[in-house]
């Protein structure tokens, strides 16, 4: 189910909050959609060995590649105490023995080097090959997608889920998962070679495991617990950072310096206090392992040489203490590893369920299977008893925010919608698009209910131009052609200058072929939209939709554009809204929307001459 | 980096040179093991002296105890001058982010600015720490290492110079190789979010026009390159490990070789030969913890870098020994004399020679399209830029000439973009008041004419206001920011374009509360509807930057024709006839 949305507002402030990155407030007892209570561990392991399938050879061998290494790394100390042993005092080097173990020493160096380094790369391309599938299926799961849910769900929330949560899904359950591995094959393989060297010395070894294992535990328990705290406040200092810098001019416009630098300083001053405490704690970690090893090695030491002298609890030769002592150095290490790796697999799993959610999100309703192509649309466009609430909950109680909307555009007719803002009429172009569908009535196009008509036959029928322009990190011409990726260079300037953004365009430094960044930052609110109606210019669809997409352009250069607008409104269906009313003072039906329904309708004239709404509204302009 | 060092470091000298000195302690007690262990075999072992290895034993254990306890200690300074050094440096940027000019912020634009006073001073906040921790600890071991190594017997040693530049070449040719890279990587995760973010923005043209496929191929290709990327970095640095245990295990192979003919020929011992095995092995891995540093220092310098561009930047517009001035009566509000101003880079001035004045109490209508410098006409008066040309006076002085707090006090501003911060109602209205009554905020509110939805709000003043003030509608929004700048009676208020979200009866309800206000207070109303400044007592008219007319609305029409052309296209040609 889409998350319905408390749109107790209008369209454009769902819009607005949206944009904002809130989720907004949900309707009384909604479902979350986004709800990852139902992804147990085993349910979303399997979902991600799914996505390594393909590279399950590759999988397999890392691991036994990953045993070999481990293994024969804990064979070389073996090996070098076997060499000191033969090494015992002046005249009794026995050169004939120590020549075979030191040459078995160099092969067994190569093999765990180049298996190890083999393993790692393999897990590496597995890792970054599965992130790379998982990453492409949840962005295309972005445009399967109905638009109540991603207008209802913050898009930095989505993002992180595309972005950050795949990541850690890698790093975590792959690479994690071959760490933890390979630390449990070091951890025994020690084991069972310190075992097979003497019995008495590994127990006191496997003795003081409980101990060091309970000090890396308490280490982790405690530092995990203020870096949260650290994490918390840290996000508060961004958030009230970002807040600010962001609002710097308006700061200080009003002369707010000295109180924003104050609150900040607060806040910066309890970050203080619990990063130090936070990173003192962690910082035990190491120093402590150390201590631990060194006690463990000195114990060992002295067990190991004293068995050495006495042969007691075991004889043991002097390379035999030399292994014992090289593993209890790096026993330690695999222990510490593994407790690194399980938060990090645990916050894998957390994405992974975060991922999951997204990727099992309900789609849009698919086409009616029946569904007709719309070609060659006349633009014959009606609305017939039309209502709609963007919140499931209010539809389904009957408090509609657009109700008993009833209009018929014949082909080629212009309409207008006026209203106050928020009366509802961007949400008609969200209905008419299907970006949304409707709740009751039905709303036909040459002659067919919408909703028998594939939304992508339908929506190529329309072109429109919204209030927030978008464009695409691309070149300029890119950027025109997007309705018609095949359009020539000739066609698209064509379009440009009927738009009047040519002039500008060829005064850029690199022309049509001028890279916009991300919502077109270097050029002007009017540029941009002017960037927008040339797409549409070139797209040349039957019916037009614009959203008050002259409001902001140059005044002079809006009359050009006007005219470019009307000369393409001939013989085309269009459907306005403005603010402006001498835009629409041209339209063959003005549509004055009220309180969610069509308060009155007719001519410009019609409308002055009834005294009503649309007369007040109008003259309101003039009001001093 | 340098600079950024000795400019934050010093108040903390004495503790980071306590904390290295105890760091060292452990470090010597690191060397010696070995040499310990090495005693404890070829004494005990031939002397048969179980006494002696019980001490030696022992007194490993209390290397191990007083070792922990000497770091510790050198891991809270580390832990304190870290975390202070970030804390000030956090302090010290935020301060002079509110410091500079908006010019400055444009250049470096907000979110660069957000991360070098969080992510940046957090990578200087891990150098700082790991310094101190690990700068001295690891080269000491890894040169402690060596020179033990050398003075036990130098023939042997000449090992460790063979293996030691060896493994350290493997790394400079590999990271050299791979850091590089991660910047690389960086920028393509950079272009798979980018994509990401115009699929969510642009989701309603993607749809309309049918280009789900083409984005979705257009996505594919970032993340596919970006793995790749990945993959091949990861190639090569996963040498690294492997390549360590290689060169040291062949590094123990000498050993033992040449150890066993030394040792035959009685120059050294068993033990000794064991501790050079050790030595060997804590000098390679203090290698491949040096070159962990490497990557963290080469890392915190970029971020030493940037936050210096910040700390550097002088502020173009200061309002240094300013002294209050005495408000006469006489003057006009405004004043502006060949008023020109230039963007940084910019080919050409957005705004040039503005003459005009206006008397107090008046209103001033502007308007022009977009980027005919209307703004930029607005932020000059309010002195957030500086003029390039001529002079701005606002009651009889330079607006230069005022410190900032009265200048503030004398002339408020509605911006054209309606942002609120995150707080309540009534703590966004106080920003010029912070004593102002609820009386006046309601004052305020009405002639904003927003005091109807807040009434209508549960909390009333106190309704909570998310951060950019998204719990608001866009009108809603605007009308706060009109209210916010009508708190504490300014003498001169700018509203710039700033009833673009109203609807016509709402704009001309406020133009009429604005008007009564009018007695005290001077009004600029900055527009590109003809019928929010038709009205005003003297409009200006801009076009590229240039004021191509100035008069009441019946005299530009007829001599501006610009003027006459808008109105026509706003009005019809019938009202304004």
């Amino acid at each position: 189910m889409p998350n319905p949305y408390a749109a107790s507002a209008t369209a454009s402030a769902v819009m607005a909050t949206v944009r904002g990155g809130s989720g907004g407030p949900k309707g009384p007892g909604a479902p979350d959609d986004l709800d990852v209570s139902g992804y147990g561990a085993g349910v979303v392991l399997r979902r991600v060995l799914g996505y390594v399938g393909p590279h399950a050879w590759s999988l397999v061998l890392a691991f036994l590649l990953n045993v070999v290494s481990v293994l024969l790394q804990l064979y070389a100390p073996i090996l070098v105490g076997r060499g000191i042993d033969r090494i015992v005092a002046a005249r009794a080097v026995d050169f004939a023995a120590l020549a075979p173990v030191l040459r078995e020493l160099v092969a067994v160096a190569v093999v765990a080097a180049a298996t190890s380094w083999l393993a790692g790369y393999l897990t590496n391309r597995l890792a970054y090959e599965t992130v790379r599938d998982l990453r492409i299926d949840a962005y295309d799961k972005l445009h399967a997608l109905p638009l109540s849910f991603i207008d209802a769900h913050a898009h930095g929330d989505l993002l992180s889920r595309v972005v950050n949560d795949v990541d850690q899904v890698g790093d975590g359950l792959l690479q994690g998962f071959t760490q933890l591995f390979s630390g449990i094959v070091t951890i025994a393989g020690t084991l069972a070679f310190m075992f097979s060297i003497s019995v008495p010395v590994a127990v006191v070894v496997v003795c003081v495991t409980p101990l060091s294992i309970l000090v890396a535990s308490l280490i982790t328990h405690f530092s995990a617990e203020s870096f949260k705290a650290q994490q918390g406040l840290q996000g508060r200092l961004s958030g009230y950072a970002e807040e600010m810098i962001s609002n710097q001019k308006l700061v200080s416009a009003f002369g707010r310096q000295r109180a924003c630098v104050g609150e900040f300083s607060g806040i910066n001053d309890e970050l203080y206090g619990v990063g130090v405490r936070a990173q003192f704690v962690s910082s035990f970690s190491n120093p402590s392992t150390r201590l631990v090893n060194n006690v463990v090695y000195a114990i060992v030491a002295m067990v190991g040489v004293s068995a050495v002298i006495t042969g007691f609890p075991s004889a043991l030769s002097v390379g035999q203490v030399q292994s014992f002592l090289s593993y209890t150095n790096q026993y330690m290490t695999p222990f510490n590893q593994i407790s690194a790796v399980v938060t990090q697999v645990q916050t894998a799993f957390a994405s992974a369920r975060r991922l999951f959610a997204l990727l099992d999100a309900t789609d849009e309703e698919p086409d009616a299977p029946d569904a007709a192509e719309l070609a060659d649309a006349r633009g014959e466009v009606a609305f017939e008893g039309v209502g709609f609430a963007y919140d499931r909950e209010k539809a389904a109680r009957g408090e509609l925010l657009l109700q008993d909307i009833d209009f018929s555009m014949p082909a080629g007719a212009s309409f207008a919608l006026v209203g106050p803002t928020g009366c509802g009429k961007t949400t008609l172009i969200n209905l008419l698009l299907r970006f949304y569908d409707v709740d009751r009535g039905r709303i036909i196009v040459d002659g067919s209910d919408t909703r028998r008509l594939t939304r992508r036959s339908l929506r190529a029928a329309f072109g429109m131009v919204l209030q927030d322009t978008w464009l695409f990190e691309g070149t300029i011409a890119d950027n025109i052609a997007y309705g018609r990726p095949d359009a020539t260079r000739d066609q698209v300037v064509e379009a440009a200058k009927r738009a009047h953004a040519h002039k500008f365009v060829v005064q850029l430094p690199d022309g049509y072929d001028t890279v916009v960044g991300e919502g077109g930052g270097m050029l002007s609110a009017g540029q941009r939209q002017l960037l927008c109606i040339a797409r549409v210019m070139l797209a040349d669809p039957a019916i037009l939709l614009l959203d008050e997409a002259t409001s902001s352009i140059d005044t002079r250069t809006e009359r050009q554009v006007q005219r470019a607008f009307d000369e393409m409104m001939e013989g085309r269906t269009s459907l306005v809204v403005a603010h402006r009313l001498s835009t629409i003072q041209n339209a063959d039906c003005i549509l004055v929307i009220r309180d969610g329904r069509i308060a009155e309708r007719g001519t410009h004239e019609e409308l002055l001459a009834r005294g009503g709404f649309y007369a007040e509204l109008y003259r309101s302009q003039f009001a001093e | 980096m340098k600079r950024l060092l000795k400019r934050f470091l010093p108040p903390y000298r004495g503790r980071i040179a306590l904390g290295v000195c105890f760091k060292l302690v452990e470090v010597v007690f690191d060397i010696l093991n070995p040499l310990v262990v090495a005693y404890m075999i070829d004494r005990g072992v031939g002397g048969r002296d179980a006494g002696l290895v019980l001490r030696c034993g022992l007194l490993l254990v209390l290397f191990a105890a007083v070792g922990w306890s000497f770091t510790m200690v050198c891991q809270r300074m580390a832990a304190v001058v870290s975390q202070a050094t970030g804390t000030d440096l956090r302090r010290a940027l935020f301060e002079k982010v509110n410091e500079l000019s908006a010019e400055d912020v444009d250049r470096f634009g907000t979110p660069s600015l957000v991360t070098r006073v969080t992510n940046d001073v957090n990578q200087i906040q891990v150098a700082v720490a790991l310094g101190i921790r690990q700068l001295v600890r690891f080269p000491l071991i890894a040169v402690g290492a060596m020179v033990s190594a050398l003075l036990i017997d130098w023939h042997l040693g000449v090992v460790f110079l063979a293996c030691t530049p060896a493994i350290g070449l493997v790394f400079y040719l590999v990271m050299s190789r791979s850091v590089p890279y991660f910047r690389v990587m960086q920028r393509k995760l950079d272009k798979v979010s980018l994509v990401t973010r115009e699929a969510l923005s642009g989701v309603r043209v993607i749809r309309a026009f049918g280009r789900e496929q083409a984005e979705k191929d257009r996505f594919s290709e970032a993340a596919s390159d970006q793995a790749q990327t990945a993959i091949d970095v990861g190639r090569l640095s996963s040498v690294l490990n492997p390549a360590t245990f290689l060169v040291m295990n062949l590094g123990i192979v000498c050993i033992l070789w040449a150890g066993g003919i030394r040792v035959d020929a009685g120059e050294l011992t068993q033990g000794q030969v064991m501790a050079f095995v050790n030595y060997m092995m804590q000098t390679l891995t203090s290698v491949a913890y040096i070159a962990n540093l490497v990557v963290i220092f080469t890392r915190a310098t970029a971020s030493g870098q940037r936050i210096m561009e910040v700390l550097d930047c002088v502020p173009k517009v200061t309002d240094e020994g300013n002294r209050r001035l005495a408000l006469s009566g006489g003057a006009p509000a405004i004043s502006l004399a060949g008023v020109g101003f230039s963007y940084e880079g910019a080919k050409v001035p957005a705004l040039t020679g503005v003459t005009l004045e206006l008397g107090r109490g008046q209103t001033l209508g502007v308007i022009g399209g977009t980027g005919s410098g209307k703004s930029t006409l607005a932020r000059l008066i309010a002195r957030l830029y500086d003029p390039t040309e001529g002079t701005v006076e606002v009651l009889g002085h330079d607006v230069a000439a005022y410190p900032f707090d009265q200048l503030r006090e004398v002339v408020s501003i509605v911006p054209q973009q309606a942002s609120l911060v995150s707080g309540t109602i009534r703590s966004n209205l106080s920003w010029r008041d912070e004593g102002a009554t609820d009386e006046e905020l309601w004052d305020a509110l009405e002639a904003a004419q927003a005091a109807d939805f807040v009434r209508a709000k549960p909390a009333g003043l106190d309704e909570v206001v998310e951060a950019g003030g998204r719990n608001f509608s866009g009108g809603q929004r605007q009308r706060l920011t009109i209210a916010r700048a009508l708190v504490g009676s300014p003498r001169i208020c700018i509203l710039d374009d700033s009833a673009s979200a109203l609807d016509f009866k709402t704009d001309a309800r406020l133009r009429h509360a604005l008007r009564e206000r009018a007695g005290a207070m001077t009004s600029v109303v900055i527009s590109q509807r003809v019928s929010s400044v038709m009205h005003a007592d003297l409009i200006c008219v801009l076009d590229h930057g240039r004021m191509v007319g100035l008069g009441t609305h019946e005299e530009l029409l007829d001599g501006c024709p610009l003027y006459r052309e808008i109105a026509e296209s706003q009005l019809g040609a019938k009202e304004v006839a």
